[in-house]
């Protein structure tokens, strides 16, 4: 079986080939350009196209699988009446399916699995990584803070963190936030 | 993501375009608080993603092209899901911008220094162009479904240019129309606002005509709904209405065209370029790089005349174009379906008693004013203006079925 993944996102992309590359009979082909998509879903004549709801080539596509004359097999989208839960299931990982026409549900369903697994995968890896960025932040921002109570009090740096952990508790806040303000306050009052 | 639905919140699918503005600007201003709603906006680039969320109950409702809503009821394309629109978000705000020596060639008003072409005039050279060079032209519209595809085939077919055969019609995401049109991809868009003048800002193509031109008063996009779901929250639909039509008064109102230009703007919503914007929503166009801003009353049309009235007839004209198109063959079952889609009847039962002129009737003939007429209301009077078509053939909604054979005699 031939299957397209269509996503201008290379990294997700790759997150989805990796997933599928599992499967047996499967040949998978990434496209994350958008320039001569049309032609290119063209040549590679797929079984079933995947690709991400966000793709603004979406209504193209869907056009060419309407009208094509090219492909020979009609591709639609994959709707299954019988098997609402799973169409849900893909439209909330963000993923849309079309396929060839004859194509039986059985056949269809286990790769579609796979794909709203791995699409769901991914957002939680970049759901991970904004986090991870943002407590890096976070430790930048205390660390400034605490510069700044060392050099205008003279405080040591456990006397530092302690003095924010104490305000941060009183004021029922996260240390990050009263950091946040010392630096803030700092800026204003013209410090650096 | 689909969650169960809480009274009063209500969330709305839209694409990035300027007649998303009346959702917007309801939440904005605080017009759908007032009316004890929550509006949760979401916005997609493509109208198969937001008529998915729409089906899926990802959203509530949704901006979405009139004959979309059509299809979707009928089935066409995929199983099909009756969806209920009781109030139309705008009519026309569409233009057909041209490659600008194709534009030059074909619009005689712009080789004189002129402005805007004559729908005709320009018909009428485009077809002695295609004769002369022999080659078809491709048109890119932003949907199969869309006004603009069925606006641009009625003019053209009109001026004896047959689409499909003369003129290929394909479908460009509206945000790459511009490169398109630079990269020769297509030699003319019809598309929405800020679209057209991303692509004269950047010289790739000029302004030749506006679908305003083509039908006076033509029907654009639309709130829709699953129908089940309407009737569900009935109650909020039509708080969401009153809330709309109060957003659509402070649209037209010229005192707010700069805070609401920069709202549209703002990365959440069409996240471009203010300027553009404000200039769209003016009915002000720059039709050629260098050019001179052409001023274009009623381009967009988002509030006089119960602009917002999801007249019956509009949907049966969608329908018959649909037929013509698809190359269906007319079905009383389907045309009934088709009409049924558009809900007068919510509209007027959200409005009553608040001074807001509602029409009486719930189909007209569509194209038959030449001039201001005044109409009276079951609420209200209101004058209507011109809302022909430019080949000046009106759309009778009781003579739909020869109205369609009509067509295919072509």
């Amino acid at each position: 079986m031939r299957i397209a993944i269509v996503d201008e996102s290379a990294s997700r992309a790759a997150v989805i080939r990796e997933g599928l590359a599992a499967l047996n009979d499967c040949e998978i082909f990434v496209v994350t350009e958008r320039r001569g998509l049309v032609a290119r879903i063209g040549e590679i004549a797929p079984d079933i196209v995947l690709m991400d709801l966000g793709n603004p080539s979406r209504d193209v596509l869907e056009e060419y699988f309407a009208v094509s004359r090219v492909l020979g097999r009609p591709i639609a989208m994959f709707v299954d009446e019988s098997d609402e839960e799973s169409i849900a299931a893909s439209v909330d990982a963000g993923v849309s399916s079309y396929v060839v026409d004859g194509l039986a549900p059985h056949r269809i369903r286990p790769i579609l699995d796979l794909a709203v697994r791995r699409f769901n995968a991914f957002a939680r890896l970049e759901a991970d990584l904004a986090e991870a960025k943002g407590k890096l932040a976070e430790r930048e921002v205390v660390d400034k803070a605490k510069r700044i109570l060392m050099d205008s009090r003279g405080f040591s740096e456990p006397h530092a963190y302690a003095e924010l952990r104490k305000t941060a508790m009183n004021q029922g806040k996260r240390i990050a936030d009263i950091a946040e303000a010392v630096v803030t306050a700092h800026q204003l009052m013209g410090g650096k | 993501m689909a969650s169960a639905a809480v009274p009063g919140e209500l969330t709305i699918g839209f694409l990035p375009l300027v007649d998303a503005c009346l959702p917007i600007l309801a939440r904005e201003h605080g017009f759908a608080e007032a009316e004890g709603l929550s509006l949760r906006l979401v916005r997609d680039m493509s109208w198969a993603t937001v008529l998915d969320r729409l089906l899926y109950g990802h959203s509530d409702a949704a901006h979405i092209v009139a004959p979309l809503a059509i299809a979707t009821t009928l089935g066409r394309g995929r199983p099909a899901q009756p969806l209920s629109v009781p109030f139309v978000l705008g009519l026309n705000g569409n233009a057909i911008t041209m490659r600008p020596d194709l534009a030059r060639a074909v619009n005689p008003a712009r080789a004189s220094g002129g402005g805007l072409g004559d729908p005709a005039a320009v018909g009428a050279a485009l077809r002695a162009y295609l004769a002369q060079t022999g080659r078809p032209l491709r048109f890119g519209v932003v949907h199969r479904y869309s006004s603009h595809n069925y606006m641009l085939r009625y003019w053209l077919a009109s001026c004896g240019v047959r689409p499909d055969v003369d003129v290929e019609i394909t479908t460009v995401a509206p945000p790459f129309c511009a490169d398109a049109l630079e990269f020769g991809e297509v030699d003319a868009i019809c598309v929405g606002e800020p679209w057209n003048s991303v692509a004269v800002e950047r010289g790739a193509g000029e302004i030749v005509l506006l679908t305003a031109q083509i039908w006076r008063r033509g029907v654009e996009k639309v709130l829709a709904l699953r129908e089940p779901v309407m009737e569900d929250r009935r109650g909020d639909v039509e708080a969401l209405v009153r809330a709309l039509r109060k957003a659509g008064e402070h649209f037209v109102d010229p005192a707010n065209l700069d805070a609401n230009a920069a709202i549209l703007a703002r990365p959440e919503y069409l996240d471009g370029n203010a300027t553009l914007i404000r200039r769209a929503i003016s009915d002000r166009l720059l039709l050629s790089q260098g050019g001179a801003v052409l001023h274009y009353p009623d381009f967009m049309f988002q509030h006089r005349e119960a602009a917002n009235f999801p007249w019956v007839s509009q949907a049966e004209w969608l329908y018959s174009q649909m037929v013509r198109w698809d190359g269906l063959s007319y079905d009383s079952a389907d045309a009934e379906k088709a009409a049924r889609v558009f809900r007068p009847d919510v509209y007027r039962s959200a409005l009553l008693g608040t001074g807001d002129p509602l029409p009486g009737a719930s189909s007209k003939v569509e194209g038959s004013l030449l001039k201001p007429t005044s109409v009276s209301m079951q609420q209200g009077v209101i004058t209507l203006e011109n809302n022909s078509f430019f080949d000046g053939k009106p759309f009778d909604p009781m003579l739909l079925e020869s109205y369609i054979a009509g067509q295919a005699e072509k």
